[in-house]
């Protein structure tokens, strides 16, 4: 009777299981359309915002904070200029984050932004930023980076402090390494 | 319909004999019982994981693993149990019933089933043998989330690769299963006259085909993040470690309800046979199960609560998670009203159901209070937690997997079990279980994070009252694997029926059933 | 905890099960979600006692249904079974009843959570990150950074002395926090994901490394709260404990005047020349807090994981430099962590001299805290 039958339920479910492993990475593309939208993890665009003109209210004053942070133990010096400003939403400011380099080796890095809370991170545009790029670091060299930011007026109105968040992570050949030897020795006690 | 043409094209009269019979089978009754022995084994290899979890607990203070290898043992623990022991049990129990069942000769595609089993114990040993590796074995959990399980040593390959087999072969089987269902069902036999297990079958293994792969797709992906530079889950490449959180519950809820429906079906099964009467809502029964099954594809989220998720987002999660109460009780309530008015025994098996019915609802309730995000934030991950998916995958699961054994293996084996054994068996259990994981609640509640090899010391009393209660439960399951093989060895003649009340197409076969059956399709009235 | 002790506790419980009314014991044993200092802690409690309540109501009625079919309609009694198996009127109201009562729940709850998540119109904020395996803490506004580790002495662990009141549950540097503030706390890590969490402040919340998370808590009264690590990030995940102090506003202010003076004052000594007398008993009370638990007071260290500095080439014969590499940066693949970020250079010039002229080590050696500062 059923080698025909069985044939075809067996192929289309072999067909179905191709489908969801595919489904599984497209998840990938598809959480980042829905972080785009919902501000699920709080990521802003890793691109130039373009260059838009807002109705601005002056009356309307929200506190951006801002925090450094390095990925790892103490091989950079980093720091915003000023950790608070108080903005008008449509109006583009400007302000620097210092990073230095402690190690005797030159460094590539990657600024990791992330703001909170995550629904006003589609409204974070950033028309410059040192985040867009990797940057390089020689032994013991320190800098000033910049970043100039507008605050969409289209911003929630119940938001009044926004904090955009740099973690410095440390660019190598193999992607994980913090702290990788700790688990690899295995038996050590606390 | 020509059974007879699969039967002599793929399988021989009689067993082969010796070793090469098991290794080469293609029977769905040898298949089942390999199965299920396997399963019995990873049991106790998964429980004698969990007693050195317990045994360190018991007093605070670390006394006798490191905690390296304690978070070692969590891990292991966790996918011996479900990948091991649960899933491989519930595959082997549709081996041996559809079939018998349904009216078909055999499962659809004997021979991939024959490999769906052998790739197993391959994937175990690859799994087990990461304890002797360099850096040990996994040990982020069962969960491994990144960036924690990119700092698995040696072992992580190994834990990808035996994760991707143990994925093929529930594929494979869940195609099987499916195909079985569909095509070989004796004449008459529709599906809305199909046994409830068959039922839960069908809807589990479309599960299992719809979430393995996703599983496979993230285990992936987090390889190649650690060993080919890729960024899925790694921030500084633009990626995001709760992606993966995202991707692995995406699977990880279903999976869930992979290792409860099954046991949903068990227990319908046996409720009606020692209440002497008829399933109360069957209709009902087929669409809660796949209610349930379709929930859980909307509810992955509750797992993550505190990850900080949108307020609209977890509004929604805590709604369709609390939402999967209603076909859950609906379940609940069926099997009571199966029992009103009937003529209730209680032989060993609807003992081990009728434990199932209210502590797997104590699970429940536990689950219901999980869903409420408010105050998950502060039940997640503590022992509350473990309480909670310990009471629905012990005395649930499990327990209807013994049940399981019991109500049919008198028909495997043509022999009775020793009743009375069956019974102190059941007692131990049901009181071991309880000592064991009703004050990890209290724990949880009291704040003890789950997942620590040493606690403060307000949390002294009721780990070493649970530890008592793990030792109880677990050396009694020697009892259950004594009683097993005393039912292979002999006993009392089984009849056709074996129970006085079972009802279905495995009851009219003589006990044991011969090598082959229905070769020629009963009739369905 | 010796035996005697295990079995004065055990008293308490059975004790507590027989008397429901002994309060007192009910509370040392933490047998319920603790009802906590904020308004969240107590949002979450009341939202945990509702549902249990409708639990255990839900629950004695199916069982109690159970139980009596199971006692009532026993074959042993004479029983002869009914054949009905559905009813449509009956099917109804158990689905549309459970669903009018998740109703009922869900209403609180949605009320709750909106109130947690409204983290506008902080006070003040305090960024928390999560280390393998300790916290640390920075003041936004306040320019104070520290970091916190737990203080549990590693002989309490391994049962070589009595365990203390709080074992587990204590740190060096407590987070210090006024009380009557909303303060917003932002978690994230620096290595793998952790989670803050403090009962008594109501909830959890992951630290993720590249992301930060906010939460909220207005703490009602001063005290002490603890808690814990609560997301597993390897090995010592059950070790890096969280101590939240709650001061009133004058007390609040009293400490973060002090802790910019120590700063300043630790800023103004790292620059100048340090005897090897002030460096020496500086350096034993680091090595005390940093050191001993592994390589033990004496120097001599603890089987071949935590190898001897008592006459090791590293502290004596080799050079400088190599030995303040290892304590800042620490050796990969052995259990020498890196002690950079956590201790400041005047810690360090004291501990490596310290480690350098101990115990017969006498190198005669001086690091000053310039040097540090200088290999860093």
């Amino acid at each position: 009777m059923s080698r025909q039958l069985h044939g075809r339920v067996v192929s289309r479910l072999a067909l179905f299981t191709v489908a969801m492993f595919g489904f599984g990475f497209a998840l990938v593309p598809l959480y980042d359309v829905i972080c785009d939208v919902t501000g699920l993890n709080g990521r802003t665009a890793d691109e130039p915002a373009d260059q838009e003109t807002y109705v601005i209210d002056e009356s309307r004053a929200v506190t951006v904070e801002f925090v450094a942070l390095e990925n790892g133990y103490a091989d950079w010096e980093f720091r915003p200029a000023v950790t608070r400003m108080t903005v008008v939403p449509g109006k583009a400011y400007h302000t620097t984050f210092f990073a230095r380099n402690r190690k005797t080796e030159a460094k590539v890095a990657q600024a990791v932004p992330s703001v909170a809370p995550g629904r006003a991170a589609r409204h974070f545009n950033k028309t410059e930023c040192f985040c867009f790029t990797r940057q390089e670091f020689q032994p013991g060299e320190g800098r000033d980076m910049p970043l100039v930011f507008v605050l969409d007026p289209r911003l929630p109105s119940d938001v009044s402090t926004v904090t955009l968040s740099y973690t410095f992570f440390e660019l190598q050949d193999t992607p994980v390494a913090v702290n990788n030897g700790v688990q690899k020795s295995g038996g050590e006690g606390v | 319909m020509s059974t007879d043409a699969i039967a002599h094209d793929d399988h021989h009269d009689e067993p082969a004999k010796g070793l090469m019979r098991w290794v080469t089978t293609t029977n769905h009754k040898d298949i089942g019982t390999l199965y299920l022995l396997f399963s019995l084994l990873m049991f106790f290899v998964g429980g004698a994981m969990a007693l050195v979890i317990r045994a360190e607990l018991f007093q605070p203070g670390l006394q006798l693993v490191d905690p390296h290898f304690f978070n070692q043992m969590t891990t292991m623990h966790a996918l011996v149990m479900i990948f091991g022991a649960v899933m491989p049990a519930f595959v082997g129990l549709a081996n041996w019933l559809i079939p018998m069942m349904i009216g078909a000769p055999d499962m659809a595609l004997p021979r991939l089933n024959n490999w769906s089993f052998w790739i197993m114990p391959f994937a175990f040993t690859l799994l087990l043998a990461t304890l002797f590796m360099d850096g040990g074995a996994p040990a982020s959990g069962w969960t491994i989330y990144p960036p924690l399980s990119l700092q698995t040593g040696d072992a992580f390959p190994f834990l990808i690769f035996a994760i991707h087999f143990m994925g093929i072969s529930s594929v494979m089987g869940s195609i099987n299963i499916i195909a079985t269902i569909l095509n070989m069902r004796a004449p008459g036999m529709s599906l809305m006259k199909m046994p409830l297990f068959v039922w839960t079958w069908l809807i589990t293994a479309y599960l299992l085909i719809a979430v393995m792969p996703v599983l496979a797709g993230a285990v992936t992906m987090l390889l190649t993040d650690k060993f080919f530079a890729t960024s899925f889950f790694n921030a500084a490449g633009g990626g995001d470690p709760v992606m993966f959180q995202h991707i692995f519950w995406f699977f990880g809820h279903p999976e869930v309800y992979i290792l409860i429906l099954p046991a949903f079906g068990i227990i319908s099964q046996i409720i009606p046979t020692f209440s002497r009467k008829p399933l109360f809502g069957y209709a009902s029964m087929v669409y809660a199960t796949a209610s349930i099954a379709f929930l859980s594809f909307i509810v992955w989220a509750h797992h993550m609560f505190t990850v900080g998720m949108p307020l609209a987002g977890e509004l929604f999660f805590m709604y369709a998670t609390s939402l999967i109460a209603v076909p859950t009780g609906v379940k609940v309530f069926n099997w009571v009203a199966t029992m009103w008015k009937g003529a209730i025994t209680f032989e060993t098996p609807m003992l081990f159901a009728l434990a199932f019915v209210v502590l797997f609802t104590i699970g429940g309730f536990s689950g219901l209070m999980l869903a409420m995000a408010p105050a998950d934030f502060q039940y997640h991950d503590t022992y509350f937690v473990v309480a909670h998916f310990h009471y629905v995958l012990v005395p649930g699961a499990i327990f209807a997997i013994m049940a399981a054994v019991y109500y049919w293996l008198p028909k495997w084996t043509g022999h009775m079990i020793d009743e009375s054994l069956g019974r102190k068996h059941f007692w131990l259990s049901v009181i071991g279980v309880n000592i064991l994981f009703f004050p990890q609640h209290f724990l949880g509640l009291a704040g003890m994070p789950r997942r620590i090899p040493d606690y403060a010391l307000q949390f002294a009393e009721f780990n070493a009252l649970s530890s008592i209660g793990a030792f109880i439960f677990g050396l009694s399951q020697l009892m259950f694997l004594w009683i097993v093989i005393k039912t292979i060895r002999g006993g009392q003649q089984a009849s056709d029926q074996v129970w006085e009340g079972a009802k279905g197409l495995e009851w009219t076969l003589p006990s044991p059933p011969p090598y082959h059956t229905f070769e020629t399709a009963p009739e369905i009235k | 905890m010796s035996l005697k002790q295990l079995s004065r506790r055990f008293g308490v419980l059975a004790g507590g099960g027989l008397l429901m009314s002994s309060s007192s014991a009910w509370a040392e044993l933490g047998l319920n979600m603790t009802r906590g200092v904020t308004s969240i802690s107590r949002e979450a409690y009341d939202l945990h006692m509702l549902i249990l309540w409708i639990c255990v109501l839900i629950g004695v009625a199916v069982f109690g249904v159970m139980f009596y079919s199971m006692y009532h309609h026993r074959k042993s009694r004479g029983a002869v079974p009914a054949q009905f198996h559905e009813s449509t009127t009956v099917e109804i109201v158990w689905t549309v009843v459970p669903m009018l009562i998740l109703i009922g729940m869900a209403i609180p709850a949605t009320r709750a959570l909106i109130a947690m998540e409204d983290t506008s119109n902080a006070d003040m904020t305090i960024t928390v990150t999560g280390y393998q395996w300790k916290w640390k803490y920075d003041y936004l506004d306040e320019d104070i950074s520290f970091f916190s580790t737990s203080s549990t002495p590693r002989a309490q662990i391994l049962n070589d002395a009595e365990k203390g009141e709080h074992y587990l549950l204590e740190v060096d540097n407590p987070v210090v926090v006024p009380v009557g503030k909303k303060i917003r706390f932002l978690t994230t890590a620096a290595d793998v994901i952790h989670a803050w969490w403090v009962p008594d402040l109501g909830w959890k919340r992951d630290a993720i490394p590249g992301f930060i998370n906010e939460s909220w808590a207005t703490i009602e009264e001063p005290g002490i709260y603890r808690g814990q690590c609560a997301e597993l990030c390897g090995k010592d995940h059950g070790f890096m404990p969280v101590v939240v102090v709650a001061k009133t506003e004058e007390d609040y202010q009293a400490w973060v005047s002090d802790q910019k003076a120590s700063a300043g004052a630790a800023a103004a000594s790292a620059d100048r020349e340090w005897t090897l007398a002030e460096l020496m008993s500086k350096g034993e009370s680091v090595y005390g807090t940093a050191c001993a638990a592994c390589h033990q007071p004496s120097g001599e260290g603890m089987g071949d994981m935590f190898p001897a500095l008592k006459g090791s080439p590293v502290t004596t014969a080799g050079p400088v430099e190599e030995h303040i590499a290892t304590v800042l940066k620490g050796r990969t693949g052995t259990a020498m962590a890196a002690f950079a970020a956590q201790l400041d250079d005047v810690d360090l010039a004291a501990v490596v001299t310290y480690t350098r002229n101990a115990w017969g080590n006498d190198t005669g050696q001086l690091v000053q805290p310039t040097q540090i500062k200088s290999l860093r």
